[in-house]
């Protein structure tokens, strides 16, 4: 087989897999906009933060060390105990539900049935403020996250691929974990919304406020549900992303990837963001790969906007999103 | 009752304000924001130095140095703000602590006849003192980096790079790109390959830079990167099991926090450093017992001994002295901008003066003149060991390759003195 074709191939296996890991991202924002028609800005920092909070506790870290110490004068960093880290994990979202509560008891039911971009507005400003309170509850140094998932080079793949074809293909043993993991995820949130009673009433408040309202579904509760799923994604996507760069601010930034992904699957479809992300995943990869070097490399940035523009014109819902008439 | 209230009101201001200390230097710091892990050592390390002086030395020349920290994010149009906020404040020089901010305050500062010291970042070409007087760029600049990696990967191949291939793996940016053009000229004079790959800031999905060196299986790696783009990078050499000791970045891709989410697998990695590692120094001891231990301290003490704390306390340290022979040379302790400059411009630091200061070997000899302003150029290898969790130096502080860089420096400063109508000064005066 010829070498650039080999190349092609793993390149588009690899394409595969970080698509996995934007469709995590993507995710998030999929359901709370299901839910609630909020494009939320702060899903970004919700991993970021989430990331913070499970390494913080498995560490045993004084939440809000820094300030406690700077008022008091003492020298409190640690508890001095270590969390096993699935016991971190559950912890974490604990705190994501508490979040989630807090989200919408001091903004979201504040802004029933306002314009979306009051919506949006207000995610933006939750971004901020999240981002600041992570950095005062939990510093800002870079953190270490190891709950135990591999990394590097997957052996069995190499030596596979090497005997069969002469030429070992790269693949991540992360990477794999993440695929699984996302698929997992993914079918129990088609399972959730399709053929749960609190999935069927989430679908009821995104298309309607008032008349899920009127017909007894509790905004708040709804609410409060979507956005702890969301917590949960983005404790995930935190997780797989942290695990590679450790937990640090710029961890929020992974948001950037999401946004093609959504572009090009919809906003309203779960299914969507997974085949949003692989499309985007392979799309930049090889695009990359192929024309990359011809114009100076450090194509997949604006190339996975391009490509996503590129489906909008022919499907300006995305691939799997609602299309949207509005009759006058 | 009302003089009462005044008295009341006068005395919180004066609890309140700050003391207005006669040496002012403000501190462009980012203690927060994605950059936080780089900007946090360098700032707690300058801090503690001044605090340390302040403390056992009652400051310098009998005047107490006034660190004026402004938290900028990393971010330009803050670290502008902060230079608006301070500048009137009796700022004596400017360390902006980021490229982006050095490229604003070269105008600004220049008019307003403040110094800017862009700690071996900002604009190379800054070198040549005879176009920017009020800027400089000591100890090393990009370009000197670039051939230093290239040295060092010639000497650890016998002598010769001929037939070698050697990639760039950089950040895509005005930074990332500063030594593309040394590394073009250097392949041609040596006969390597140079192979240059981008990484989109912020860096975080590097698969396709690593699966292009996996499959061009360069000798070297060297590498221009910044923030999350270099935890990314050192993970995923270690992922494809690129050998560690071959991949070799410039001294913003080598600090503690970059190499250490990687773990085991970042061991041996190699990064330029112009500053000494450890706390093996007696000022560094000083600092511990005295500021950090008595609770003095800047930060929250963790930092000390770091690659950029020492940086932080290097920078400090030259700042000290410039401050030390503008007093010397005015005869008054309360000195201005202009006599900063001036000192900076006629800074001369010994080996044995390092010595004195008890940061022998932190750094090489620096001796500038008005038409050089940056010394000594000169950059050493370090490498992590993840099992101690530790850099340590490998080399000594290696001259570049002078016959290469001096030309494109004159070029670049040449060509910017022409677009801002600048009349280079003559320094035989």
């Amino acid at each position: 087989m010829p070498e650039q074709l080999l190349f092609a191939m793993e390149v588009t296996l690899n394409g595969l897999m970080s698509g996995v890991l934007y469709s995590l991202v993507a995710l998030g924002f999929v359901l709370i906009f299901k839910a609630s028609g909020v494009f939320n800005y702060a899903q970004g920092v919700m991993a970021l933060f989430s990331a913070l909070t499970l390494v913080g506790i498995m560490e045993g870290q004084v939440p809000f060390g820094h300030m406690i110490n700077a008022i008091f004068g003492t020298e409190i960093h640690h508890f001095g105990w270590h969390v096993p880290a699935v016991a971190a994990i559950l912890l974490t979202m604990v705190v994501m539900v508490a979040l989630a509560w807090a989200v919408n008891h001091f903004i979201m039911r504040h802004l029933v049935n306002q314009e979306p971009i009051i919506l949006f507005m207000a995610t933006i400003g939750l971004a901020y403020f999240m981002e600041g309170f992570g950095d005062l509850m939990w510093g800002a140094d870079i953190k270490n996250l190891n709950v135990g998932l591999p990394q590097g080079l997957n052996s069995f793949i190499d030596e596979t691929t090497f005997n069969a074809l002469g030429y070992g293909f790269f693949i991540d043993n992360l990477d794999i974990v993440a695929s699984v993991v996302a698929a997992l995820l993914v079918i129990a949130l088609v399972i959730f919304a399709q053929y749960t009673k609190q999935g069927r009433a989430m679908r009821a408040v995104a298309d309607d406020h008032q008349a899920a309202l009127s017909v007894g579904i509790s905004l708040n509760f709804i609410w409060v549900m979507v956005w702890s799923v969301a917590g949960f994604v983005a404790l995930v996507a935190g997780i797989m992303w942290g695990s590679k760069s450790g937990v640090q601010f710029s961890l929020s930034l992974i948001a950037l990837k999401a946004l093609p992904v959504l572009m090009l699957g919809g906003f309203t479809s779960i299914p969507g963001a997974i085949v949003g992300g692989l499309i985007i995943g392979v799309g930049e990869k090889l695009f990359e790969f192929a024309i990359g070097p011809m114009i100076g490399g450090a194509t997949e940035n604006w190339f996975a906007y391009v490509l996503a523009l590129l489906f909008l014109v022919f499907r300006p819902q995305g691939l799997f999103g609602d299309k949207i008439i509005e009759r006058v | 009752m009302r003089l009462k209230l005044l008295a009341a009101a006068a005395a919180t201001l004066m609890t309140v304000a700050p003391a207005m200390a006669e040496l002012v230097i403000p501190a462009l710091n980012y203690r927060t924001g994605a950059y936080a892990i780089s900007g946090i050592p360098f700032a707690d390390g300058f801090s503690d130095y001044m605090t340390l002086l302040n403390d056992r030395d009652g400051g310098i020349g009998g005047e107490k140095i006034n660190v004026m920290e402004c938290e900028t994010a990393y971010n330009t149009e803050k670290g502008v703000e902060c230079y608006e906020q301070t500048k009137g404040q009796g700022a004596l020089l400017y360390i902006p602590q980021s490229t982006g901010i050095t490229y604003q305050l070269i105008p600004k500062a220049s008019a307003d006849g403040i110094p800017v010291w862009s700690v071996a970042y900002g604009r190379t070409s800054a070198v040549n003192g005879k176009v920017f007087k009020w800027v400089f760029n000591l100890p090393v600049t990009y370009w000197d980096g670039a051939s230093v990696a290239v040295k060092y990967a010639m000497s650890e191949e016998g002598g010769s790079l001929k037939g070698k291939k050697i990639a760039l793996l950089y950040h895509n940016s005005a930074y990332g790109k500063e030594p593309i053009r040394t590394l073009e000229k250097l392949s041609e004079k040596h006969g390597f390959e140079l192979l240059q790959i981008a990484v989109d800031s912020p860096g975080q999905e590097q698969k396709s830079q690593w699966l292009q060196i996996r499959r061009e299986r360069p000798d070297y790696v060297l590498f221009w990167g910044w923030g999350v783009m270099n935890q990314v990078a050192v993970q995923e050499a270690a992922n494809i099991r690129f050998p560690m000791d071959k991949f070799i970045g410039v001294w913003w891709s080598g600090s503690e926090g970059d190499v250490l989410p990687a773990g085991a697998g970042a061991n041996g990695y190699k990064a330029l450093a112009f500053n000494g590692t450890g706390t093996d120094y007696p000022t560094l001891q000083a600092i511990k017992e005295q500021v950090i231990d008595a609770g003095k301290n800047a930060g929250d003490g963790t930092k000390w001994g770091e690659v950029g704390y020492n940086r932080g306390v290097y920078s400090a340290a030259v700042v000290a002295e410039a401050i030390r022979g503008a007093q010397a040379k005015t005869g008054k302790s309360a000195i201005t901008p202009s006599d900063m400059r001036d000192a900076m411009e006629a800074l001369d630091i010994s080996a044995d003066r390092f010595t004195e200061l008890g940061l022998k070997g932190m750094g090489g000899a620096i001796k500038l003149s008005c038409a050089v302003h940056s010394a000594p150029r000169q950059a050493a290898v370090q490498q992590w060991d993840a099992s101690a969790k530790a850099w340590s130096l490998i080399t000594d502080f290696m001259d570049p390759d002078f016959d290469v860089i001096d030309p494109l420096i004159e070029e670049d400063s040449m060509a910017y003195a022409k677009e801002n109508n600048i009349t280079p000064r003559d320094c035989k005066m």
